[in-house]
C-alpha cells in the first residue's frame, strides 16, 4: 500500500476502535451533548452580557463546541495514545514495516474527523432544540478556525502524553490540565460572570481563545465573514508549540 | 550493551540456522530481552557486530520488517477490535500478507474470530499476538517469553502453535526461563547467565548431559534394611548415592540396565513391592541448575 492508502487503512480501523471504546464515546460525544441540553434548558431564554448581550443559548453552543473539539483531539489522543504506549501497542507497531507517520496520521485523522462530526451534531442541535440559528454566512470562517483549532489541540495531545508517566495518570493529568481551563474560559460559566483576573490567566491559553474564535461565528452581532485572525494566531502558535514538542519527546516504548 | 555501569550482555557469540528453533534461556535478569531487542533492531548496542537476516539490526528498515516478526514479553493489541480485524489491520501493513483466515487456522483460534480481543483469555491472546506476528508471513520469528504466567493446558496449546511454525519453514528465535519449553521446542539451546553464555548445543546434549549417570530412586519396604540389597545395587548405592531417608534410596548409575535387573530379580525373588519406584536421566532442568547456580 501506498502513504496515503495506507493512512486510510489505519483510519479505518481507529474508527471503530473509537466508536467502541465506551470512554471515549462517552467524553467526546456523550458529555458535550448532555452539557448542551442542560445549560440550553437552565439558560433558555435569558441574555449573558458579554460582547454587547448575547441570547444564552447562542452563547452556550460554540462553548459546547469548544469542549467537544478539545475532547476530541487533545484529550482523546493524550490519553488513548499514553494508553497504547503503555501497553506495549506502539512498541510492538514499531516492529512492524508500518511507517510511524502513518499511523499518528491515522489517529489524527480520526480525531478531526470526530471533531468536526462533534461540530456538525453540537450546531444541528442546537438549532433544533433552542433554535439557535446556523450563522451560515459565517461557516466558511467558522470551518476554517475549526481546522486550524483542531489541528493545534492534535498537536497539544501528542505533546501532552510526553509529561503523562502512565495509563493510571493519563485521565488525572488531561483532566487537571483542561477543567480549570474550560472554566476560566468561559466555557462553562458565562464570561460576564468571570473576574478579569482570571480570563487573564485564560488569555494565555489557547481554549479560551478557540471559544472566542468560535463565538465570533455564532454571535449574531459580529460583522462580515467572522474572521479572528487574533485569536487564530495564538491557536496555531500552541499547536505549532505541541508539534515541535511532539516531534522531539514523543515515545514509543513504555515507561516502566 | 550496557547501563550506566551495569553490563547487561558481553561477549555473546551466537549464531542461529535459517530453520530451526533457537532457544535462549536463561533465569530473570540474565540478558535474555536485552539481546532479543538488540536483535529485533529495539535497542543500540556499545559494540560487536549482528547481522539479521544480513542486515545489521541497528540500520535495518522497513524492508527488513517485511521479513521479521515480533512477539514481545507482554500480549500488546488493540483490545476493542476482534480477531481477525486485528489480523486485517497488520496484514495492510505488509507486502505480501498470508491469509487472514489461514492464519487464524494456524493459531486455532478459529472459534473466536470474531471475538475482541479484550474477551479472549490468555492463551488465547497469546495465540493472536503470535498470529500478528505470523500474518506478514515473514522468516524470522522472535518470541520473548510466550508461555510466562500460563496455565499448564494455555502452554500446551502455545506449544502446538510454535511447534508448527518449524513446518512452515520458519526460522524461531525463542526466550524462555523455562527449560521444558525449551526441551519441547528447540533444535538448539543457549544457557545466558550474567549476560554471558555458559553451555550451547541441542538439547539432549547439553553440558554433556547424553553420556551423565541415570538416576534411580525406589523406597524399601519396612524392616528390609540397604544391607540386604544385592550387590550391584549396593555397590552403586556406596558409588555416590544419597543416604537413605525414611527408607527412600536414591542411586546414580553409568549401568542403569545392570542395576535395575539386580535390583528388580532381587524384588521379585522375595515378592517385595517397591515404593515410588523411578528411572530418571539427568533433565534438562538439573543441567540448567547446575550451570545457573
Amino acid at each position: 500500500m501506498t502513504g496515503i492508502a495506507l493512512v486510510l487503512h489505519q483510519f479505518r480501523y481507529d474508527q471503530r476502535v473509537f466508536w467502541r471504546n465506551p470512554a471515549s464515546v462517552f467524553f467526546t460525544v456523550m458529555f458535550p451533548v448532555m452539557f448542551l441540553v442542560l445549560l440550553g434548558v437552565i439558560v433558555h431564554g435569558q441574555t449573558i452580557h458579554t460582547k454587547g448581550g448575547i441570547d444564552a443559548t447562542t452563547y452556550f453552543v460554540p462553548a459546547v463546541i469548544t469542549l467537544a473539539v478539545v475532547s476530541a483531539t487533545m484529550v482523546n489522543l493524550a490519553m488513548s495514545l499514553t494508553i497504547l504506549r503503555e501497553g506495549g501497542v506502539l512498541k510492538r507497531l514499531r516492529g512492524t514495516p508500518l511507517p510511524s507517520w502513518v499511523f499518528i496520521a491515522g489517529r489524527i485523522g480520526n480525531a478531526l474527523v470526530t471533531a468536526l462530526l462533534m461540530f456538525v451534531l453540537v450546531t444541528a442541535l442546537g438549532r433544533l432544540l433552542f433554535g439557535v440559528p446556523i450563522p451560515w454566512s459565517r461557516l466558511v470562517s467558522l470551518v476554517i478556525t475549526l481546522a486550524v483549532g483542531s489541528a493545534s489541540f492534535c498537536a497539544l495531545g501528542v505533546a501532552m502524553t510526553t509529561i503523562i508517566p502512565s495509563r493510571e495518570a493519563a485521565p488525572a493529568i488531561t483532566n487537571l490540565i483542561v477543567f480549570p481551563l474550560y472554566f476560566l474560559s468561559g466555557v462553562f460559566i458565562p464570561e460576564g460572570e468571570i473576574p478579569s483576573g482570571a480570563l487573564h490567566v485564560a488569555d494565555a491559553f489557547p481554549i479560551r481563545h478557540l471559544f472566542d474564535a468560535l463565538l465570533a461565528g455564532f454571535d449574531p452581532a459580529t460583522g462580515g465573514a467572522g474572521f479572528e485572525l487574533g485569536q487564530l494566531a495564538v491557536v496555531a502558535a500552541w499547536g505549532v508549540f505541541g508539534f515541535v514538542v511532539a516531534l522531539r519527546r514523543f515515545r514509543w516504548e513504555p515507561r516502566i | 550493551m550496557s547501563y550506566g555501569d551495569l553490563e547487561a550482555v558481553r561477549g555473546i557469540d551466537l549464531e542461529v540456522a535459517g530453520r530451526e528453533i533457537f532457544a535462549f534461556v536463561g533465569p530473570n535478569g540474565a540478558g535474555k530481552t536485552t539481546t532479543v531487542e538488540i536483535l529485533e533492531g529495539y535497542r543500540e548496542r556499545d559494540g560487536g557486530e549482528v547481522a539479521v537476516l544480513g542486515v545489521d539490526p541497528a540500520d535495518a528498515g522497513r524492508r527488513w520488517r517485511q521479513r521479521i516478526g515480533i512477539v514481545l514479553q507482554e500480549c500488546n493489541m488493540q483490545p476493542e477490535l476482534t480477531v481477525r480485524e486485528s489480523l486485517e489491520l497488520y496484514a495492510g501493513y505488509y507486502e505480501a500478507p498470508r491469509s487472514v483466515a489461514e492464519t487464524i487456522e494456524l493459531v486455532g483460534l478459529e472459534g473466536a474470530a470474531d471475538q475482541r480481543a479484550a474477551r479472549l483469555s490468555g492463551g488465547q491472546r497469546r495465540r493472536l499476538d503470535v498470529a500478528l506476528a505470523l500474518v506478514g508471513d515473514p522468516e524470522l520469528l522472535f518470541l520473548d517469553e510466550p508461555t510466562t504466567g500460563f496455565d499448564p493446558s494455555a502452554r500446551r496449546q502455545a506449544w502446538e502453535v510454535i511447534a508448527s511454525l518449524r513446518d512452515l519453514g520458519k526460522t524461531v528465535f525463542l526466550t524462555t526461563h523455562y527449560m521444558d519449553e525449551a526441551q519441547a521446542l528447540a533444535d538448539r539451546v543457549a544457557i545466558i547467565v550474567g549476560g554471558a553464555i555458559v553451555a550451547e548445543g541441542a538439547p539432549g546434549e547439553l553440558g554433556g548431559r547424553s553420556v551423565r549417570a541415570t538416576s534411580i530412586s525406589f523406597r524399601l519396604p519396612a524392616g528390609v534394611l540397604t544391607a540386604d540389597l544385592p550387590a550391584e545395587v549396593a555397590e552403586a548405592i556406596g558409588g555416590g548415592a544419597r543416604p537413605a531417608v525414611n527408607a527412600e534410596v536414591e542411586l546414580r548409575t553409568e549401568h542403569p540396565v545392570a542395576v535395575l535387573n539386580a535390583l528388580t530379580s532381587w524384588a521379585l525373588a522375595r515378592d517385595l513391592e517397591l515404593g515410588g519406584l523411578e528411572v530418571r536421566r539427568p533433565s534438562l532442568e538439573d543441567v540448567y541448575l547446575e550451570l545457573t547456580e
